[in-house]
């Protein structure tokens, strides 16, 4: 990292987990010039979260974390020696659809022009509105693990996993590792995975062993005496914080009490800037979420921009490594650093690799259904976090009249908070499906507009003419009007 | 309500409104205040309930804090600076703390 900013380059990628890991090691081993940002400190993304330190120790954690994680060290070390330059702490709030870049680092905010963009912003937990969800003690399932893998912390008091997915057996395996006192694991996903597991195993021929970690983790959360609910209805009780949950197993009402309730519904693509690029996007049933659309290459409709990784829609940590080689591929071919034939050619084995995950892929979606995540929201529950709206205020606006999701948002002030949307969009949009009877489609997203993250003024105000000193980017072309900072 | 695995390797010192709290560097501002056991982070504009992380990887803005005067930081994002002093944000935050 250098102190001076760098204000252009032929390749940016935004992004270090898998995908844009190795985007950028690919892209930079073929010559074309490449910068990589992340918001985080070190490489890693969320699967890999601070792998080189975690490696170097042969620790307590480095045994909870497992061998899958491990694995995520190969990537990084072959992006730290591709001569890739690599910005971390960077948060990027806008990328234009001429390739210009607003990057926010150490409380300065600059600009760089990039010739193509590869968005590898990957995933994140999909957001679980049940009633209580906002008091304090109660997280994401994959917020605890980056606590783990981040800083070592694991709860000390009594925490319940509620959830669906492979994630959520994942943590609930790792903290049991760690010492953690699970108290229990309530599955949400009303069709556990020793139901589906064993009739698709045919299907599956190849996954032999994801299908086996799948299942010995149930068999050690039941060694462990864990006990496992499946529940639905869940509902957090708590006045301060959270105290209990409460959940409705085999036509019964049962609580349990709990100082950390972990939440867990899958994951969606991040796609903030895509949205505010106003990309195509598609509605993705089987995941339940839209995404950007993409050729085979992960170009979007932007002419400038691709996406890879679980952020093009989510196909997991292995398939975003490869989807990232195919992007780095297509750029060093556009930029003129390959042939076609080369790019095409160098394409087959990961494009093999691919579809043999995208059949795993598609039974995970139809096994682990984010039930509780797209239920009918209860009228008490908050829909939108920040502005502190539920869902029953949502109904009574709809009631009125605003029937448009963005009228609704200026209407009831969701998805004008802080996060911008990030944990209330899905939500909002389902209410009113529901509500008018209608599809996702119909509804459709809000407007987003960049900067995609909040921006001091003071930040902005610095920026100053620097637009202006931008020269015209390798690719030579220029911006849009309307995607001016 | 967490624990650290390890606690030989705390050799820097933050605050929280005032209170020193010894952390690893590395730590996010967010990991911090977990490990010393703060809750309240902030409280909302709204309707001024408490709030604590719950994302942990910068998407839900419930972990805001003021940094060093600066107000609306997001704790899980920021690593931890020797010295720096950390202030639970109530409601909207103060605007230019410094
Ligand atoms: C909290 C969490 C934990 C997970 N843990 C696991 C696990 O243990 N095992 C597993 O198989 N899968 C896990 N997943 C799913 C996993 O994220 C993906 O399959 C995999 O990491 C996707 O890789 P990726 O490269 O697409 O994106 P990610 O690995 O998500 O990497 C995206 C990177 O982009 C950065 N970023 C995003 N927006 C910006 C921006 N505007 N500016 C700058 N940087 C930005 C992020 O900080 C991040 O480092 C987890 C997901 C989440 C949300
Ligand atoms: S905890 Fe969600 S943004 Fe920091």
């Amino acid at each position: 990292m250098t102190d001076a900013p760098r204000t252009h380059c032929e390749l940016a990628i935004v992004g270090g987990g898998p995908a844009g890991l190795a985007a950028a090691a690919l892209a930079a081993e073929l010559g074309v010039e490449t910068i990589l940002f992340d918001e985080q400190p070190t490489p890693g993304g969320q699967i890999y979260r601070n792998i080189e330190a975690n490696s170097r120790k042969h620790d307590a954690l480095s045994n909870i974390l497992g061998a899958d994680y491990a694995k995520g060290l190969a990537l990084v070390e072959r992006f730290r020696r591709s001569g890739a330059a690599y910005e971390p702490l960077s948060a990027v709030w806008q990328v234009s659809a001429a390739g210009k870049l607003g990057v926010s680092r150490k409380g300065r905010a600059y600009l760089t022009r990039a010739g193509r963009v590869i968005l590898a912003t990957g995933a994140m937990e999909r957001p679980v509105p049940i009633p209580g969800w906002t008091l304090p003690g109660v997280m994401g399932a994959g917020a605890a693990q980056t606590l783990m893998k981040a800083s070592g912390l694991v709860p000390e008091e009594p925490t319940v996993i509620a959830g669906s997915g492979p994630l959520a057996y994942l943590v609930a395996l790792q903290l049991m590792k760690a010492g953690a006192p699970l108290s229990a694991v309530i599955d949400t996903s009303q069709k556990g995975l020793f139901e589906t597991g064993f009739a698709a195993l045919p299907v599956l021929s190849g996954f032999g062993r994801d299908l086996l970690k799948g299942l010995s983790w149930m068999a050690a959360l039941r060694k462990a005496r864990i006990p496992v609910f499946s529940g639905r209805n869940l509902a957090v009780e708590g006045i301060s914080r959270v105290e209990a949950v409460s959940f409705e197993t085999r036509g019964k009402r049962q609580r349990l009490s709990a100082s950390l309730l972990l939440l867990h519904e899958g994951v969606v693509p991040n796609n903030q800037i895509t949205a505010s690029l106003r990309c195509r996007h598609v509605w993705d049933t089987a995941q339940m979420a839209w995404r950007p659309w993409t050729d085979e290459w992960g170009a979007t409709s932007t002419e400038l921009v691709a996406v890879a990784g679980d952020g093009a829609g989510i196909s997991g940590a292995r398939a975003a490594a490869h989807r990232g080689r195919l992007a780095a591929l297509d750029a060093a071919c556009r930029i003129g650093r390959i042939s076609r034939a080369e790019r095409d050619e160098r394409a087959l084995p990961e494009r093999r690799h691919l579809q043999r995950e995208a059949r795993f892929r598609a039974f995970l979606d139809s096994t682990y259904c984010p039930t509780e995540a797209v239920r009918r929201l209860a009228d008490e529950a908050i829909a939108c976090r920040c502005e502190e709206v539920t869902a029953g205020e949502l109904r009574a606006f709809v009631a009125e009249g605003f029937t448009d999701i963005n009228q609704l948002k200026s209407f009831s002030r969701c998805g004008m908070g802080q996060c911008q949307g990030r944990m209330c969009g899905g939500t909002v949009a389902r209410v009113l499906a529901q509500s008018l009877e209608t599809d996702m489609e119909t509804v459709g997203y809000y407007r987003l507009r960049p900067p995609v993250k909040p921006l001091p003024v003071a930040q902005l105000a610095e920026l100053g003419n620097a637009e202006r000193d931008l020269r015209p980017s390798p690719l030579g072309v220029d911006g849009d009007p309307s995607q001016r900072v | 309500m967490f624990r650290r695995l390890r606690t030989d390797d705390l050799t820097t010192t933050i605050f929280f409104d005032g209170r020193p709290l010894r952390c690893r560097p590395g730590d996010s501002v967010a990991a911090a205040l977990l490990a010393a056991g703060i809750e309240r982070f902030r409280t909302t504009p709204v309707s001024g309930t408490d709030r604590m992380p719950h994302c942990m990887i910068g998407n839900c803005f419930d972990c805001l804090v003021e940094i060093d005067g600066q107000a609306d930081q997001q704790a899980c994002l920021v690593p931890v600076r020797e010295g720096s002093q950390v202030r639970s944000q109530l409601g909207t935050g103060r605007f230019d703390a410094a």
